[in-house]
């Protein structure tokens, strides 16, 4: 899903080699498809259809185009520019009707729209900023990202997943108690403790690559980090 | 992929951002509060199975010394009205840490209101006691402010937050029980190396203890094992902090709170920086625990005009003559920084000696009467 090095994917899309600018844009649209579709949906008020259609456009276009090319880290971070190139593009879209021209919503790229439509069924409305909002989805599918490296990465270690995933991603009122869960995984109250704790050290440091690959500049990688974690990273 | 919902993304985001104490004694319970200077998490000390406040500083990366810095301040300063450090170590991603005792009770900001102004003014003496003595060991405190002082259900009284501190010429020794062998430049320069040298913990107060008690005892984190006190624990590769000795504040750089700011601080005097920059502050804390009284009795106005002069050479020499001002204040002798009329004099005096007065005054009228009803 990303490069296994800590490389910028935004550098990697400039790249010459047209292999890694295809492995880079491609983990780029992987980490922000959704966001951008839930965005549309929601903040747009785009229907099903429509909000697939944009969000195929808006990624078809932008590597088309080569729009993400024209980030300038030292302007804004690339969130906030890709949220602005999005709210640019669906307003132009809508008035020049320029789906049907793109050929009436045929499907460029493989992407889960059903999967996105039952999570938004299950995210609550809210009264959030546009911004916010774009914020909330990417931070979700950041962390979801990050959890699903965590499950493969604890191959040989499952029951520490298990933990993390019984403890850390239940919704608050749904959480056992450490005693619970070291009866139910034979463990100690302190085993519990520690494969938690070792479970989320990697889940951090998952996440903070993954920032470090999302973002353009250090500095926007140490601004990323903080507002998603409050952490300064190393 | 496995849908998280909003709970469990804040929950992920907060225990992302916990400090991660693999290899401690400790595991964080909750948040206490947070600053521009850090977090401060309630945590539990699973070989002493007790609660105890954890600080995390959030600082440019080049000035975490600050952290060590203040940790090895209060380590040495072993005083009641002075918070005590238990422990101190640097966090796999470079962040310092130390663990204090989990003052409970309120802060002075906070609990004044609900004191008359005699027991503000007590409270005032005890903060007095605890720089003064900070004073005594070399250390200038320098962010003296009603937020950073404590005050707990017996009516203790602690002044916390010593992460700006100067040190003065003469830093406190370390005491007897210190695992620091010597003190001053040799014992600064040997410590930050055990921490260069990824020696992540440093107990500097073996009198704690640390027994095989309570749940979890003699347990730890994967990580290796580090013995429970002393230097020299094994932490791998956690980062360096740079020198402790030299001061955090470097000349012209202003650490402080406007309005508790002397001049010279505001202007980022660091040399001209001494006991009296603390007096200006109490002085500004003495304003903040007369407020809303009207009107305001002239000597301790006096008092606080004095403290908060403009000039240090104006101001009292230092916080024990300010406190015994106070002192003088509250048991109805004059005091220094006020010169009384007569009438004033007089005034003080009969409220000083106000019952003996009366009753010498009754004997005297029952005397004129007696002499009165007789003499007829």
């Amino acid at each position: 899903m990303f490069p296994s090095t800590r490389r910028s994917v935004l550098l990697a899309a400039r790249d010459a080699d047209p292999e890694v600018r295809r492995q880079a844009l491609g983990a780029l649209i992987d980490s922000y498809w959704k966001p951008v579709y839930k965005y549309l949906r929601v903040q747009h008020r785009a229907e099903g259809d429509e909000a697939r259609d944009l969000t195929q456009s808006f990624f078809a276009l932008a590597l088309e185009k080569g729009t993400f090319d024209r980030y300038d880290p030292v302007k804004a971070r690339f969130r906030t520019f890709l949220r602005v190139c999005l709210d640019g593009f669906a307003a132009n879209e809508r008035k020049a009707a320029l789906r049907q021209k793109r050929g009436g919503g045929a499907a460029l790229l493989s992407l889960d729209f059903e999967g996105a439509e039952a999570e938004l069924d299950r995210s609550p409305s809210s009264d959030l900023t546009p911004e916010e909002y774009f914020h909330r989805e990417w931070v979700r599918a950041l962390f979801a990202h990050a959890v699903e490296r965590l499950r493969a990465s604890c191959e040989d270690r499952p029951a520490r997943f298990l933990l993390f995933e019984r403890y850390d991603l239940e919704e608050p009122g749904e959480r056992p108690t450490y005693a619970d869960l070291g009866r139910e995984l034979g463990m100690t109250a302190v085993q519990v403790t520690n494969d938690l704790a070792a479970a989320r050290r990697e889940f951090r440091r998952l996440v903070l690559e993954e920032l470090r690959a999302l973002t353009g500049s250090d500095a926007e990688f140490r601004a990323e980090a903080r507002d998603v974690l409050g952490v300064d990273p190393p | 992929m496995r849908w998280l919902g909003d709970g469990a993304l804040d929950h992920l985001r907060e225990v992302a951002s916990e400090p991660d104490l693999a290899g401690t004694p400790y595991e964080i319970v909750g948040t206490i509060g947070q600053g521009g200077m850090g977090t401060v998490y309630l945590a539990r000390d699973r070989d002493l199975d007790r609660e105890v406040a954890l600080k995390v500083v959030q600082l440019p990366d080049d000035d975490d010394g600050r952290m060590l810095r203040e940790a090895r301040i209060l380590a040495r300063l072993e005083h009641p009205g002075i918070v005590p450090v238990h422990d101190v170590g640097v966090l796999p991603d470079g962040r310092a840490w130390y663990v204090m005792k989990r003052v409970r009770g309120s802060r002075l900001d906070e609990h004044a209101r609900t004191l008359s102004l005699p027991d503000r003014l007590r409270v005032f003496e005890r903060i007095c006691e605890a720089v003064a003595f900070a004073h005594a060991h070399g250390v200038i405190h320098r962010d003296l402010k009603p937020e950073n002082v404590m005050v707990g259900p017996f009516g203790e009284v602690l002044v916390m937050d010593w992460g700006v501190a100067k040190i003065g010429p003469h830093p406190p020794a370390p005491s007897p029980s210190s695992p620091t062998p010597s003190q001053g430049e040799g014992e600064t320069a040997k410590t930050t190396e055990a921490m260069r040298a990824g020696e992540g913990r440093w107990r500097p107060s073996p009198s704690e203890g640390v027994g095989e008690v309570g749940e979890g005892s003699g347990v730890r984190a994967p990580a290796p094992s580090p013995p429970a006190r002393g230097r020299g624990l094994g932490r791998g590769g956690t980062g360096s902090i740079p020198g402790v000795r030299a001061p955090a504040t470097a000349h012209g750089t202003i650490l402080g709170t406007p309005g508790y700011m002397a001049p010279e601080q505001e202007r980022g005097e660091v040399e001209r920086i001494d006991e009296r920059t603390d007096v200006y502050a109490l002085g500004a804390i003495l304003a903040f625990l007369m407020e809303g009284e009207e009107p305001v009795p002239r000597p301790l106005e006096a008092i606080r005009s004095r403290a908060m002069a403009a000039e240090p050479e104006d101001r009292y020499p230092n916080v024990r003559d300010l406190s015994a001002d106070l002192g003088r204040y509250l048991d109805g002798l004059p005091v220094a920084a006020y010169r009384e009329s007569l009438m004033e004099r007089a005034q003080r005096v009969f409220r000083r000696y106000r019952v003996p007065i009366l009753l010498v005054l009754a004997y005297l009228l029952m005397r004129a009467l007696l002499i009165l009803i007789l003499g007829r």
